[in-house]
């Protein structure tokens, strides 16, 4: 195969990994198109859906993706530095920052079905218009987000074997860079979520 | 390595030689070779382009005359839906740059592949997984969808056909056409062989290269429609329900934000096509080079200005209608651009009527004509009369099988030749493409006059008064499949048995012809340095 | 070419200096949704959200020490979708 002639370009590879991205943030976008759309239409009821929230849930959501993204940006640095060790650690408490989050949203997901709010229920239907479109479009992009912070872990996780196995080392580790780029991605994405779903009050 | 791919030896086939240590199919199915997979896409566009074509003929049938003619109504609704899906996803949008772009690109610009080969043969088996998931949904669970192409809510939420696989099966398609042009646009960036700077670009790859843009940041907003789809039928999410604070024009918004510029991707690449093959044609460098290369950036920005003119009677704000009215027209404008520098470049030059030659001259003919009656949409006022006719049947037909179809041929036979190392019989291509354009016009011509008339679309029956256009049309339809059969047949038999062609058959001037026919694995034995323009004839040698 | 590019390495301090301010910065957004603005509201959110963004983006991803394609095409991005928000709101708002 014709893979050995490749010359290697880790700033081509960067380039590819942020087209990715703004394909992600031009997907989320269609999302915020819609909200910001209904918010304009119903903005009393928004933030009566706002208000049934669990502000500190998503407050601690907010700082545990800030947190880890603060470790994976770290990673890129030790690695660069040959800090082999520190990396993997690092890499590590994302990935454990990542299942956290995951917990959490599964205890206020829970939370929110247990009283009767999820999409067509019986109980939000018999509610008003904008905060069956509120809890439609939330339950939509949290969903939609809590299943790349999946994806976003699954490859850390990935890229951690890597680095064990010293795949992807200080000379190559544009993998590393690119894994973290997803994950900056998604907390990203949760900047924008937090305030204009948890603080529209 | 350099004497295996020995050029001048009798029995030279260049990259068809399977150096991958892999048996037979293996080495196609698992290969990395940007050749192999353009041509793994070729093949699978044109078999989907015939079922769509063989959709198309079943329309027509039933449309021969008023009432119940062959189909039932439903059957007509699925066949329809059907028809659209196929050709628009599986055919048109990934056509030009899925099959000519992997074949052609990395030998324009000089490099040995694209800068993703792995993620570049993912986008294939993204492409046939959601092909044959489309294909599926005619036969299973409750029925071929019906709802049109556009999947218009509330009737695709509603409706108990298989909308859920086609949508899902559209989405997947979707991600290999967002994974191609991510490949392309770094491509282009990161691996333009010395001194091809962007000044000397073909403009094909200029138009790849905008097309892969609208790729990136338009088909995430379909997929996301699509999600919402599956989310109103699997969930009950109610976003687009009236009864629940919904707003079915949202819907429409979303759709068009993607669907518009996918009309881009569809063109934008054919209309490259054209700017190579005219200069090599008219033996002249293309007149505008800057025009048309900063045209179809223009294009592909402002075509993601204008979706609204989709919606003109949907009920949304009048302000709308003005606002994208008046940016319809402004997109017209890059377009009416490269026609004329098109028409300048042939302008004196030494004109040969070989058949690339033909369905570029046609294409500008027939995307003219499609592009204003484009303009009769895009008025608001006017649009009123005709939306929903078969006038905006027979506009995009000549936009997009007049422009992007044609120039889909004219790239078959203008490029093949080179990738199979042989040439198809060119008097017999004459004649097909004249029947082809023959058909063409009969079939397209009929439609928009009797759309003009007032025959809605998407309807399997239609008022006694337009029956006479509607035998015209579908009479047409047979002579256009006539065509195309004897196009395909001459095409691929001349490819496989025909004369071989040595290096440069057409006498081009841009990289893809300094390379032997058949390309060798690798397409060159050092990399190349560029001294001159794509359309520098004199410079390259071969004026 | 080598694949040894010269590299811009990050330093701790910076990320955690970039860490802290994010905090803060959240800190601020939730204050910010307490007091009475109406419907500046959403645009305070969405400014805070931006300066945050723009600090993930500049040094968490790296975008600061990249070329000017990177930058480029970034803005391209964003003035598309702010573009989509835009003319769907020339719809919206005068119904």
């Amino acid at each position: 195969m014709n893979e050995a002639a490749h010359h290697k370009d880790p700033t081509g590879d960067r380039f590819g990994m942020w087209l990715f991205l703004f394909t992600e943030l031009l997907l989320f976008g269609g999302l915020f198109i819609l909200y910001s759309v209904y918010l304009a239409r119903y903005p009393e009821e928004f933030v009566r859906g706002g208000e049934e929230l669990n502000l500190v849930f998503g407050t601690v959501n907010t700082v545990i993706l800030l947190t880890s993204s603060l470790a994976v940006a770290m990673s890129v640095t030790a690695l660069q530095r040959g800090k082999i060790r520190l990396t993997l650690w690092l890499l590590a408490s994302t990935i454990a920052s990542a299942l956290i989050f995951l917990v959490n949203k599964y205890f206020e997901w829970s939370a929110k079905i247990h009283h009767g709010i999820y999409p067509n229920s019986p109980e939000l239907t018999a509610r008003s218009s904008g905060e069956n479109l509120f809890f439609g479009l939330y339950y939509l992009t949290t969903g939609l987000h809590g299943l790349h912070v999946l994806l976003g872990g699954a490859l850390l996780t990935w890229v951690f074997f890597l680095v064990r196995k010293g795949k992807v080392n200080p000379d190559d580790f544009v993998t590393l860079e690119n894994a973290g780029l997803y994950w900056h991605l998604v907390d990203l994405v949760w900047i924008f979520v937090f305030p204009l779903y948890y603080l529209i009050l | 390595m350099a004497e295996a791919f020995d050029a001048s030896a009798p029995d030279y086939r260049g990259f068809w030689v399977n150096t991958s240590g892999r048996s037979g199919l293996y080495s196609w199915l698992f290969t990395t070779d940007h050749k192999r997979i353009g041509l793994l896409y070729l093949y699978a566009i044109v078999g989907f382009f015939l079922v769509g074509v063989l959709l198309g003929l079943l329309l027509r049938l039933e449309l021969i005359a008023p009432g119940l003619t062959i189909v039932s109504a439903q059957t007509y609704n699925a066949i329809f839906t059907l028809h659209g899906v196929i050709m628009v996803f599986l055919f048109i949008i990934p056509g030009i740059p899925a099959a000519f772009g992997n074949l052609i690109l990395p030998i324009q610009l000089g490099a040995r592949d694209v800068a993703f080969p792995r993620l570049n043969l993912f986008s294939w088996y993204l492409y046939m997984t959601g092909a044959v998931l489309a294909l599926t949904s005619l036969f299973t669970a409750g029925g071929a969808p019906d709802t049109g192409w556009t999947f218009y809510v509330p009737f695709s939420t509603q409706t108990t056909t298989n909308v859920s696989l086609a949508v899902f099966a559209v989405f997947i398609i979707g991600f290999s056409s967002i994974l191609t042009g991510m490949n392309f646009v770094t491509t282009v960036h990161r691996m333009r062989a010395k001194g091809l700077s962007w000044g000397r670009l073909p403009l094909f790859i200029w138009a790849l290269y905008s097309t892969a843009w609208v790729q990136i940041l338009a088909t995430p907003i379909l997929a996301i429609t699509l999600v919402l789809i599956l989310s109103e039928r699997l969930i009950g999410t109610g976003l687009f329900d009236p009864a629940r604070g919904g707003d079915p024009i949202m819907y429409q918004h979303l759709f068009w934000i993607y669907s518009h510029p996918a009309v881009y991707i569809m063109i934008l690449p054919a209309m490259g096509v054209i700017s190579d093959i005219i200069p090599v044609f008219s033996r002249k460098p293309a007149f505008g080079y800057k025009a048309i290369a900063v045209s179809s950036i223009a294009i592909a920005g402002a075509g993601s200005l204008v979706w609204g003119h989709h919606m003109y009677t949907s009920g949304m704000s009048d302000m709308a209608v003005l606002v994208f009215s008046f940016l319809t027209f402004v997109v017209a404008i890059p377009s009416a651009i490269k026609v004329f520098n098109w028409i300048t470049t042939l302008y004196q030059g030494s004109i040969a009527l070989d058949p690339p030659m033909l369905y570029a001259l046609s294409f500008i003919l027939l995307f003219t004509i499609g592009g204003l009656t484009g303009l009769i949409l895009g008025a608001a006022g006017t649009d009123v009369h005709v939306h929903d006719t078969h006038f905006v049947v027979g506009h995009f037909h000549y936009v997009m099988f007049g422009g992007t179809g044609f120039a889909f041929f004219g790239a078959m036979h203008y490029w093949l030749p080179m990738i199979y190392g042989r040439m198809y019989n060119k008097k017999v291509a004459t004649a097909a493409w004249g029947i082809i354009f023959i058909g063409f016009n009969v079939l397209y011509l009929s439609m928009k006059i009797v759309g003009m008339q007032g025959m809605p679309r998407r309807y399997y029956d239609y008022l006694p008064k337009f029956q006479g256009l509607n035998v015209i049309a579908t009479v047409g339809s047979w002579i256009l499949a006539i065509g195309l059969i004897l196009m395909f047949v001459n095409l691929f038999r001349g490819l496989f048995k025909g004369e071989k062609v040595g290096v440069n058959p057409w006498g081009g001037a841009s990289l893809e012809w300094t390379v032997p026919s058949p390309p060798p694995p690798e397409n060159f034995d050092e990399d190349p340095v560029v001294t001159h323009g794509p359309y520098d004839f004199k410079g390259a040698g071969v004026l | 070419m080598s694949s040894k590019e010269p590299h811009h390495i990050v330093s701790y301090a910076t990320q955690v200096k970039v860490w802290l301010a994010l905090l803060l910065l959240t800190a601020a957004t939730v204050t910010v949704s307490r007091i009475e603005l109406g419907a500046l509201h959403v645009w305070a959110a969405l400014a805070i959200a931006s300066v945050k963004s723009a600090l993930v983006i500049a040094f968490f991803m790296h975008m600061k020490y990249e070329n000017r394609a990177f930058k480029y095409c970034l803005l391209a991005a964003l003035v598309t979708l702010a573009t989509f928000i835009g003319l769907t709101f020339f719809d919206v708002l005068y119904r």
